[in-house]
C-alpha cells in the first residue's frame, strides 16, 4: 500500500515476529512459568481479554493440563464498559464477561495478546474488583511492546518487541484469524 | 449509533439488534455483588415526567445509576410547570443544568421530537401520548428472545385497547423489522383508523387468534383516557370486555405450550387478565420489569456511552 502524499518517508513492508512454532513454544513456556509462580497453579483462574486474550487463555490452560494434569478454570473479561477512552469515539460494541462462579481469594491470571499503554490492564483490575476480590492478579501477555502510560507490568512476556509508536503489533490467532502469526507494521523510515 | 431514541420506527434491523445483544450483556451484571458500572460517570441524566409512572421512570433511574451517571427525577407534579412553565423553557432550564441525555414522557404525542429539535443532549422517548414507547418494545423484544430464543418468524398476538395504546404501535414497528408477524386483535371501537396500513394482522377474534401464537401480548384497558362518557362508546362494560377479550385460564390453555403471556403493566387484575394467568409461570410479566432495567442501561449506553 503506498501513500502519495507521504513523499519523504515510505512505510516499511509488514515483518514477521512470531511464526506458528514460536507461537506454541512461547505459549508452552508462560503454561510453566505460570506453574512454576503458583505453585502449580493452585487456586489459579485465567482470564481472557477480548479479543484474543480469550483463545490464548484457553491454550495456557490446555497446556497446563497437558504438563501437570490439573485443570484450571478459563473465563472472560469484557473490560469495554471501564475503559478510559470510551468519549474518544462512538460508543463500541460491549462484548461478553463469562467469569468462573467464585474468584474471591482465587489467583487471577488477566490474559491479553499485547501490553502497550497498559490501560487495557487498568480496566481489566477495576472490572476485576466489581466482580470480586482475588488474592492475587497477575498479567501474562504474548507480547509486551513498551510504551506504557500507567505504572503496570506484566508476569509473564512472551516476547518483548521493542517498537516505535509508529509501528503496530497484529497478532493473528487460529481462533480468530485462521493462523498464527505476530507481525509488525507500520513502521516508517526516512 | 443514533443520537436519539424518539421511536421504535426509526431503528433498523441492526442497530435494534445491537441494543438486544448489548442489553443481554448489561443483565449479567445483576447477579453481581456490585451492581454498578463506572460507564456514564460524570454525565447527567434527566427524567422528565409530565404523565404518573411508576416502572419506567423507576427503570430508567437505576438504569443510569447503575451506570453511574447522575440522575435528576423531574416531575410535572410540584413543579414550575404547574405555575405555567412550557415544555421549551422547561427543557432549556434542565440544558442549562448540564443534561446529557433526557428521558421524558409527555401526554401530546410528538413531544419528544420538538424536545430533540430545542436541546443539544440526547433525548429518550419514554412514551409520548399515543404515539410510541420504543424502550418498552424494546425490553418485549429482548424477553421474546430470551424466552423462545429467536425473534423472527414468531407469530405474535398483541390483544387489547390498540387505539390508546403507545406500546402496541412501538411493538408493531419493532417485531415487523425484527421479522416477527403481528397481528392485533381488539374490538372494533378499540382499533384506530387507518390500522390497515401498518405491517401487521388485525383479527376481532381472540379466541381463533390463540392457537398459532407464540406470544400473547395483553394490553391495559386504560381506565383514564377511556373517560367517564366516551367509555361506553368503545365497548358496553368491563365485564363483557374481559368474556371477549380477557386471558384467563381456559384461553391460556388454547395457546401452544411453548407460548408465553405479557403484559407492560400495570395490570387490571380481572379485566383483561385473571390473577390465575398472571402469576403462572407463562407469563414474563415480572421478568419484562428486569429485562427493563438492562434494555434502558443498553440504550443509554450506546445513546451516552461514546463520543458526544
Amino acid at each position: 500500500m503506498s501513500y502519495p502524499e507521504m513523499t519523504d518517508a515510505t512505510t516499511v513492508a509488514p515483518k514477521q515476529v512470531l511464526n506458528p512454532a514460536d507461537i506454541a513454544r512461547t505459549v508452552d513456556r508462560i503454561a510453566h512459568q505460570i506453574l512454576e509462580k503458583t505453585e502449580g497453579a493452585r487456586d489459579a483462574v485465567l482470564l481472557g481479554i477480548p479479543t484474543r486474550g480469550v483463545p490464548l487463555a484457553n491454550r495456557l490452560a490446555a497446556r497446563i493440563a497437558a504438563f501437570e494434569g490439573i485443570s484450571v478454570p478459563v473465563g472472560v473479561l469484557d473490560v469495554t464498559l471501564y475503559r478510559d477512552d470510551l468519549r474518544m469515539r462512538a460508543a463500541r460494541a460491549v462484548g461478553h464477561t463469562d467469569v468462573p462462579a467464585d474468584i474471591d481469594g482465587a489467583r487471577v491470571i488477566l490474559v491479553d495478546d499485547v501490553l502497550f499503554s497498559g490501560r487495557t490492564v487498568r480496566a481489566a483490575l477495576d472490572a476485576l474488583s466489581d466482580i470480586g476480590r482475588p488474592r492475587a492478579v497477575q498479567l501474562a501477555v504474548l507480547v509486551d511492546r513498551g510504551h506504557r502510560e500507567l505504572p503496570i507490568r506484566a508476569d509473564y512476556v512472551g516476547k518483548n518487541l521493542p517498537t516505535s509508536l509508529t509501528e503496530s503489533v497484529r497478532v493473528f490467532l487460529r481462533e480468530t484469524d485462521d493462523e498464527d502469526r505476530v507481525v509488525l507494521t507500520g513502521g516508517t523510515v526516512a | 449509533m443514533i443520537r436519539h431514541l424518539l421511536a421504535a420506527g426509526d431503528l433498523d434491523a441492526s442497530t435494534a439488534t445491537r441494543m438486544l445483544d448489548t442489553a443481554g450483556e448489561m443483565a449479567s451484571l445483576a447477579d453481581r455483588e456490585v451492581k454498578k458500572l463506572p460507564t456514564l460517570r460524570g454525565r447527567t441524566v434527566v427524567n422528565l415526567f409530565y404523565e404518573d409512572s411508576t416502572r419506567t421512570r423507576t427503570s430508567f433511574e437505576v438504569a443510569a445509576k447503575r451506570l453511574s451517571a447522575d440522575v435528576i427525577n423531574f416531575s410535572a407534579k410540584g413543579s414550575s410547570v404547574s405555575k405555567g412553565e412550557s415544555l421549551k423553557d422547561t427543557a432549556l432550564t434542565l440544558q442549562a443544568m448540564g443534561a446529557d441525555a433526557v428521558v421524558i414522557r409527555h401526554s401530546a404525542s410528538g413531544a419528544p421530537y420538538r424536545l430533540a429539535q430545542w436541546i443539544r443532549g440526547c433525548v429518550v422517548n419514554a412514551g409520548d401520548g399515543t404515539h410510541e414507547h420504543p424502550t418498552q418494545a424494546l425490553l418485549d423484544a429482548y424477553t421474546m428472545r430470551s424466552r423462545l430464543g429467536r425473534l423472527a418468524g414468531l407469530n405474535v398476538a398483541i390483544v387489547g385497547d390498540v387505539l390508546h395504546s403507545r406500546v402496541a404501535r412501538s411493538n408493531v414497528a419493532l417485531l415487523h423489522t425484527l421479522g416477527a408477524k403481528v397481528t392485533l386483535v381488539a374490538p372494533p371501537t378499540l382499533l384506530p383508523v387507518g390500522v390497515g396500513a401498518w405491517p401487521c394482522a388485525t383479527s376481532y377474534d381472540l379466541d381463533a387468534t390463540l392457537p398459532d401464537s407464540d406470544v400473547v401480548m395483553m394490553l391495559r384497558v386504560q381506565r383514564e383516557r377511556l373517560t367517564a362518557g366516551w367509555r361506553d362508546s368503545f365497548f358496553p362494560s368491563e365485564r363483557e370486555y374481559s368474556r371477549r377479550y380477557g386471558l384467563d385460564a381456559a384461553r391460556l390453555r388454547r395457546m401452544p405450550d411453548h407460548a408465553i403471556v405479557m403484559h407492560p403493566g400495570p395490570m387490571n387484575r380481572g379485566v383483561e387478565i385473571t390473577a390465575e394467568v398472571a402469576d403462572s409461570p407463562r407469563s414474563t410479566i415480572v421478568e419484562q420489569v428486569a429485562n427493563g432495567v438492562s434494555v434502558r442501561m443498553a440504550v443509554l449506553y450506546l445513546l451516552l456511552g461514546g463520543s458526544s
